[in-house]
């Protein structure tokens, strides 16, 4: 007999956790969508975030709300000097190239972080409402709940951003085409930096929600694998495709841990991975590059 | 100054090693590898068979990622492939060595051609996803299945050749680096045919190569098959080095490593996986050797795995920013040089 | 649109080509619409039009890139429609292309030797051991290239040097020498003359002419040099909005209204045939003095 409560709640738990994938794999996407580079040092940048915040709020004492804006700032600041240093100067270089670049950021911040604050897992301060969210007879942790609210509100933000504002539409044009944006008049390096400092941030609210669940370590920036997989699965260039393909990896992923146990998950999600990329090779909702003879 | 040299035939011109000096060179080394293991101590002995692993294993890359302009993340996968083959076949079976690395060498080759299977629809960092989907998937299988041992893995008996166990170094030495030697010189002449030029056309351009006579998906999944061939039997010898082979000795991890090699060392060339194979090998080491000397003592060894991260990792960086064509360049840079001493250009 | 057959010419073999009713879509829009011509053996026959007129798209078509939604590619006598384009080149479809499609990351012998892919007989276990079979067909293939192709097209001083290192010029030529290297039947060149001067021009028609003497090899080309196209060719394809418009010998097309309007709108014809001729005129007094 199917226990429709339990897949209920699963499924719940599956879907805000989803939010959460959503907002960091808005991240990644800002960078691509804008510089073409897949930054798989994402989840080192959550990670860098959420450290930031342990050191303004419980190193410093900062107030809460102040920690918060300080570590995203901070993390702004990261995201312009890694652009400027080391994405930059690698401008018309393969795209291999900067993929290798980030790889070895992750490898870096994952040193720093080690270095700096030491290896082992740490809690951060508490400070979202600790209420357990309940629909119907469903539990929903409140700190996955209110985390895929934050996720929610930033999503839709940016989702029209790139429609509306002027910046999402250069940011768009500067993808597209350098060249062209360049004799439109746009300030191609200032879109790159601009791109980066915001994903930085976005990473930095993603990283200390994430943190907050699950805990701060060195090792966070694994979280950077499945947000790798929900930007592939959705169209490495698809805000939407980020949001989509957000919530279905948080669906599976709940549902494959629960079902099947826990070391099934990411194979679970690998497998609906390889699947959907059989079927549409550039993602859910990525672009077709057509290519021409 | 080397002014140029002169070649009579075409067969000269194709060959390999193509003047004096490169010869005198080429003995010189040949002289060395011969003589390093009688007068090296244990740990350059166990430092060289790593590094001799490495290499194989690098070039193998190189051919796929290099040389077709796949970037695959699985390379660990095919090693472990290849390990784990090693492993049970010589305990099931009992059957030689050499037969055994030939096995590691086929079960990774069938891996790596499955796995290069959407590779026709799937294209560059997509693709790469995939390799990494592949990884964790065998990871998966290695960890879960009876046969290979689950969580705690295999441990190996030592290799048996004429009758002699191969259970130092010094004697894996005279294993590995002629395993190793063999694979670079395939390696070298595969890009003197038409196969190797086929690759790098799909690398440059792939759809002008279909229509210039190029089969993609068949050269695909021969790129595929040739370097997890190569991961395998490289796995296999790391299977006689370390002669236990658990779900975690090839993690993701390592196939970054191999990427960052070849990505030092020069992508597409012969050199620059050897070059970068060495270099990443031996950057720890000397990084440990560094710590041992410095004062501080014991308190300092805490620090020795974050720094090796950030070495590591700024390393990829400075590389690809200020030499992006990698070590291989580099070399050819100073050869050039000291050929048009005392001249500038 | 009727092909008129040269005053005096024999009665005609069946063509070595045949592009019979091609349609090619990509989504709603019409790349090709029944486009259907033959190609002679032994002839020079030039597609033209005005640009977005679908010539690279019908040469994909041919060479097996794209898939037509109706019609059929006949190669002597045989459908090629549904043979895939690695197999096309193998029997005979050698082509250059419209921009340069070097390989960057070899040499220009390497490129040319590429080229001679489809014929060679290596496999991987010949190529991993290298002497015998692999060094054998290595040396044979480089010998012939040199004496046939490169001495030919005389590109032997830059054999060995990065493509991307080559002008402009001197990349079109060994993408010539590669679709030579292919052994062609039919040698299709995409605009083998965009942006030459002159001088590479008349080098590059001397070229095609003598590759047709002495090789024997139909060619095929598209080309916007209406000097070039009018002198040379012995049949003209004429391709607007997709559709043929006009073929003939080069002096029926010069003189068809069609023509001139595709090119100009409906502007003046008389000027555009003046012009025309104009342009055909000295191209053909100099042809005849180097001859």
């Amino acid at each position: 007999m199917m226990d429709w409560a339990f897949l209920f709640e699963i499924s719940l738990t599956g879907i805000a956790s989803g939010g959460l994938y959503a907002l960091a794999a808005l991240a990644f996407v800002m960078v691509y969508k804008a510089t073409r580079v897949v930054n798989i040092a994402i989840g080192e940048m959550l990670m860098a975030g959420a450290y930031l915040f342990f050191t303004f709020a419980a190193m410093w004492a900062l107030p809460l709300w102040a920690a918060i804006a300080a570590a995203v700032l901070a993390s702004g600041l990261l995201g312009a000097v890694i652009e400027r240093t080391m994405i930059r100067p690698l401008l018309g270089e393969p795209e291999i190239s900067v993929f290798m670049v980030t790889v070895g950021l992750g490898s870096v911040l994952v040193g720093l972080v080690e270095l700096l604050w030491g290896a082992d897992q740490r809690r951060l301060p508490d400070f979202m409402p600790s209420q357990p969210i309940m629909v119907g007879d469903a539990f929903l942790a409140p700190k996955v709940f209110w985390g895929a609210v934050v996720a929610a509100v930033f999503i839709a933000a940016v989702l029209l951003l790139f429609r509306y504002w002027r910046g999402g539409v250069a940011l768009r044009a500067t993808a597209s085409d350098q060249g062209a944006a360049y004799s439109v008049g746009i300030n191609v390096p200032r879109v790159f930096s601009l791109a980066w400092v915001a994903s930085a941030m976005l990473a930095a609210v993603s990283g200390i929600i994430v943190g907050s669940i699950g805990g701060i370590s060195s090792s966070m920036g694994v979280f950077g694998l499945s947000v790798l997989v929900v930007v592939i699965v959705g169209g490495l260039d698809s805000v939407l495709g980020a949001l989509v393909a957000g919530l279905l990896i948080g669906l599976v992923e709940a549902l494959a841990g629960a079902y099947l146990g826990g070391e099934y998950k990411l194979l679970a999600t690998f497998v609906v991975l390889v699947a959907i990329l059989m079927v549409r090779p550039y993602g859910l909702f990525g672009t077709h590059e057509i290519e021409r003879l | 100054m080397r002014i140029g040299t002169l070649k009579e035939s075409y067969t000269a011109d194709a060959a390999l090693f193509d003047s004096r000096t490169q010869h005198a060179w080429l003995a010189v080394a040949a002289a060395l590898l011969l003589l390093f293991p009688f007068m090296a101590s244990d740990y350059w002995l166990y430092m060289a068979c790593l590094v001799a692993i490495n290499v194989a294993s690098s070039t193998g890359l190189n051919i796929l990622t290099g040389y077709t302009g796949l970037v695959s993340l699985g390379q660990a996968a095919f090693m472990g492939l290849g390990a784990y083959t090693v492993a049970i076949v010589q305990a099931r079976w009992g059957t030689p060595l050499l037969l055994n690395l030939l096995a590691g060498g086929v079960v990774a080759m069938l891996g790596g051609i499955v796995v290069g299977i959407p590779s026709l629809r799937v294209k560059g960092l997509y693709l790469a996803i995939v390799t990494i989907a592949a990884s964790f998937i065998a990871h998966f299988l290695f960890a879960n299945f009876g046969f290979t041992g689950g969580t705690a893995g295999l441990s190996m008996q030592p290799a048996r050749i004429f009758g002699i166990d191969l259970d130092t170094s010094f004697r894996l030495y005279w294993l590995i680096v002629p395993v190793m030697v063999l694979m670079l010189l395939g390696a070298a002449n595969l890009f003197r045919t038409r196969i190797g030029r086929a690759f790098i056309a799909i690398r440059d351009r792939d759809i002008s190569a279909e229509v210039l006579g190029i089969p993609l998906l068949k050269y695909k999944l021969l790129s595929f098959g040739l370097s997890s061939f190569y991961a395998g039997v490289a796995g296999g010898l790391w299977a006689y080095f370390f002669r236990v082979v658990t779900p975690e000795s090839f993690p993701l991890s390592m196939s970054i490593f191999f990427l960052a090699a070849i990505i030092v060392g020069g992508m597409g060339s012969i050199l620059g996986g050897i070059l970068g194979a060495v270099f990443m090998t031996l950057v720890p080491e000397l990084l440990k050797l560094v710590f041992d000397w410095l004062p501080g003592g014991s308190e300092l060894t805490v620090f020795l795995s974050p720094v090796r991260l950030i070495v590591f990792g700024a390393l990829i960086i400075g590389f690809l920013v200020f030499e992006p064509l990698g070590l291989a360049e580099m070399w050819r840079r100073t050869r050039r040089f000291f050929h048009l001493w005392p001249f500038r250009n | 649109m009727e092909t008129q057959p040269a005053p005096g010419a024999p009665a005609r073999a069946a063509p070595l080509l045949q592009v019979d009713g091609v349609t090619l879509a990509f989504g709603g829009l019409r790349a090709l619409s029944n486009v259907g011509f033959g190609v002679q053996a032994g002839s020079i026959t030039a597609v033209i039009g005005p640009n977005g007129a679908g010539k690279t798209s019908l040469f994909n078509t041919i060479s097996g890139f794209y898939r037509p939604a109706e019609g059929a590619i006949r190669l002597r006598g045989q459908d090629i429609t549904r043979v895939p384009a690695p197999q096309r080149a193998r029997m005979g479809l050698g082509r250059s292309f419209q921009n340069i499609a070097l390989f960057r990351g070899m040499t220009v012998l390497d490129n040319i030797k590429l080229g001679r892919h489809a014929h060679l007989k290596t496999n991987v276990f010949d190529a991993l051991f290298y002497l015998g079979r692999a060094r054998r067909e290595e040396a044979e293939l480089r010998r012939d290239i040199e004496e046939r192709i490169i001495d030919f097209l005389e590109i032997d001083h830059i054999r060995h040097a990065p493509v991307s290192a080559l002008p402009y010029g001197l990349q079109k030529r060994v993408e010539m020498a590669r679709a030579l290297a292919m052994q062609p039947e039919i040698l299709m060149l995409d605009e083998p003359v965009a942006g030459m001067n002159r001088e590479e021009t008349e080098d590059m028609a001397r070229f095609i002419l003598d590759v047709r003497a002495e090789w024997g090899v139909t060619v095929l080309m598209v080309e916007h040099d209406m000097g070039m196209v009018m002198d040379l060719s012995d049949h003209v394809v004429v391709l607007n909005f997709g559709q043929v418009i006009a073929q003939g010998v080069p002096a029926v097309v010069q003189a068809d209204p069609e023509v001139g309007r595709a090119y100009l709108g409906s502007g003046n014809v008389d000027e555009l045939r003046a012009k025309l001729q104009a342009a055909a005129r000295p191209q053909a007094a100099t042809a005849g003095a180097a001859a």
